[in-house]
């Protein structure tokens, strides 16, 4: 058990507040620097989503876990940022002005959807965001000047400082990591003062926010701002990374999917958004191996009690369908869905400090310490 | 002129007069207290005067500005703070969090400096979290400093709301029932900070009291309503002698 001896107020601002942390994060940090060089290319390629959609996760969870302002609509503000980034690649614009102006664009989009959404409160502005997202794919579909239509937008590879960085290369890698890191010492920042606490104030009681002169609209604006900005640069990794985009891939489902990170991660630390991506991005390959294995594994157990040669094939037939079936995925991330927040609303991240907990307190732990300390996204309450 | 007044403030909900020409005027530093029965129009006033209602008709001035024309973030720049009759902290935030949104009056850094967490944004949050804590040993809050709200009991949240409602370095503070849902002893710490609050930081405090026993130690005038009318204002015992009051409570 660690006790903290506080001297100065440094120590309540600080980013790490003891030694630990900077091993911990070292060791990480070593691995990361490392991994594209003895990973497999399979498992960089898989990384380098990961920080993409950890970095989408942090930035909705600056709008949703922290303000408290629900948004199905964060695969329009990934859309706005890659077109931005193919359409000025086209133009031979420069890499980072194009990256620029990506998170800029969509940040101002963003607090143009901030405005409207200022009179609207929980599930009505959740709709509200999916009708964003349905208006600007449509947008995407229709505006053929400028999006090629539903034929989609070839990307091409990154150019900086006159050389090619190609979307499998280890500088890409980099380039994504240094994104979210950057992204996540930001909103670090940014929860450490006081705009940051107006978020979370506003996300808890706005009413008691208004009384401690918080500009609650003004705030909301600004939440929704960041929160898109931080998306549109996610965009731009993402459009290299595919190296073709086009409207299809940014549906209610990607969306969804945003929202899965941050809820299965824990939407209270930007820790939650790194491990909500890794869960979605790993969710497809394990899929892919249920679909492709288990059917022949059923059917051996069947065998093995007894089922005859013909019995077992028709089981194996019957899973693979099942398995195969259309929009079993989606069912699948409901189910998970529906399971986080009944049992774990806190999310692995959640799970993970009272694992540690545990550990510390070993043996004195009480399953009761968490009872009262059950987060809800509030925004029904106090309008 | 006086320090704060109200002009003739009315609230009408339809045909309902929550709050019906009512007028009175708070002195620099003095202990008003309001009471009434249930429903007499007290929380309204607060309401009115933290600008979570706007006034049928009437206006509020404070320090000689009209408080009507502000909105309702603008109350906490101007140095009124407020604390709620049920509890309005900020739930899944440590106890510090909560007092240092109060400082959010008080910040001057831009967002950009925040993100990227200039020496001057330091600076200031050290400033900030100095006058928190000179917040949190006034109000004896020294335990609390790390803890969420969500697992504190409720005597101590209502002793944050009062530090929350500090920590924005008020001119005039509006209590809302202080002492409600508070034992005996917590009742007496509450009536020593409310009297500190007006001697040591010199806070003109305007406050909605249950408790007699409370309104009378602490109270420098007491203003009695009732159907959103003002029955009697004066001192403690001569608006608890005051026919219309008697009646008002005991329906005489």
């Amino acid at each position: 058990m660690r006790f903290m001896f506080k001297t100065d107020y440094e120590d309540d601002i600080k980013l790490f507040p003891h030694g630990g942390y900077i091993v911990t994060y070292g060791i990480l940090l070593a691995f990361l620097a490392v991994a594209p060089f003895v990973l497999s290319s399979y498992l960089v390629s898989q990384m380098v989503f990961v920080f993409i959609y950890a970095t989408v996760g942090v930035g909705l969870m600056i709008l949703t876990g922290f303000t408290g302002q629900a948004s199905l609509g964060h695969a329009a503000f990934l859309a706005i940022g890659a077109y931005t980034a193919a359409y000025l690649q086209q133009y031979n614009v420069p890499f980072p002005v194009y990256f620029l102006v990506a998170g800029v664009l969509t940040g101002v989009v963003g607090a143009m959807v901030g405005f409207p959404a200022l009179r609207l409160q929980g599930i009505y502005l959740v709709i509200a965001t999916i009708s964003f997202a349905f208006i600007i794919e449509e947008i995407l579909a229709r505006w053929e000047s400028v999006t090629h239509g539903n034929e989609g937008m070839r990307v091409k590879a990154l150019q900086f400082l006159g050389t090619t960085v190609s979307r499998d290369s280890p500088s890409f890698y980099f380039l994504c990591l240094a994104v979210l890191a950057l992204t996540i010492v930001g909103t670090l920042n940014l929860l450490r003062s006081p705009t940051g606490r107006a978020f979370v104030a506003i996300r808890d009681s706005e009413t008691a926010a208004r009384s401690m002169g918080v500009n609650v609209s003004l705030y909301k604006v600004k939440s929704f701002a960041i929160s898109a900005a931080i998306t549109g640069f996610a965009g731009v990794l993402f459009a290299h990374k595919l190296s073709f985009i086009s409207p299809e891939m940014f549906t209610l489902q990607l969306s969804i999917e945003f929202i899965i990170v941050i809820l299965i991660g824990g939407a209270f630390s930007p820790h939650g958004a790194v491990l909500g991506a890794i869960f979605i991005v790993m969710i497809d390959p394990f899929l892919t191996y249920l679909k492709d294995d288990v059917p022949g594994m059923i059917a051996a157990v069947a065998a093995a009690f007894g089922a005859g040669a013909e019995m077992a094939a028709k089981i194996q037939s019957n899973v693979a369908a099942f398995a195969s079936a259309n929009g079993l995925k989606g069912a699948i991330y409901g189910v998970i869905i529906v399971l986080f927040v009944l049992f774990e609303p806190l999310g692995l991240y959640g799970r993970w400090l009272k694992i540690k907990l545990f550990f510390q307190l070993f043996p004195l732990y009480k399953r009761a310490t968490f009872k009262r300390q059950k987060i809800y996204v509030k925004s029904e309450r106090n309008r | 002129m006086s320090y704060f007044r109200a002009e003739n403030l009315s609230l009408h909900f339809g045909g309902l007069k929550a709050v019906d020409a009512v007028s009175f005027a708070v002195e620099k530093g003095e202990i008003l207290s309001i009471i009434g029965p249930n429903g007499a129009g007290k929380s309204s006033i607060f309401n009115l005067v933290s600008r979570i209602y706007n006034p049928t008709s009437g206006r509020i001035f404070f320090e000689d500005q009209d408080v009507t024309e502000e909105p309702a973030f603008g109350i906490a720049k101007l140095g009124i703070a407020r604390t709620f009759q049920n509890i309005e902290l900020f739930e899944n935030a440590t106890v510090l969090s909560n007092l240092l949104v109060g400082r959010h009056r008080h910040s001057t850094t831009q967002l950009w400096q925040e993100i990227l967490f200039l020496p001057s944004v330091r600076a200031n949050e050290k400033i900030h979290r100095r006058r928190v804590e000179q917040v949190i040993e006034f109000l004896d809050l020294e335990p609390y400093r790390d803890k969420l709200i969500s697992g504190l009991p409720y005597g101590v949240r209502k002793v944050i709301e009062l530090a929350r409602a500090l920590c924005t370095e008020p001119k005039l503070i509006l209590l809302d029932e202080p002492s409600s849902g508070l034992n005996v002893e917590e009742t007496d710490d509450m009536s020593f900070w409310i009297r500190d609050m007006k001697t040591e930081l010199g806070i003109t405090v305007l406050m909605v009291e249950h408790d007699m026993t409370l309104v009378n130690r602490v109270s420098d005038r007491v203003i009695a309503l009732n159907y959103g009318k003002v029955l009697a204002m004066g001192s403690p015992a001569e608006v608890q002698r005051h026919p219309d009051v008697v009646a008002a409570y005991l329906g005489a």
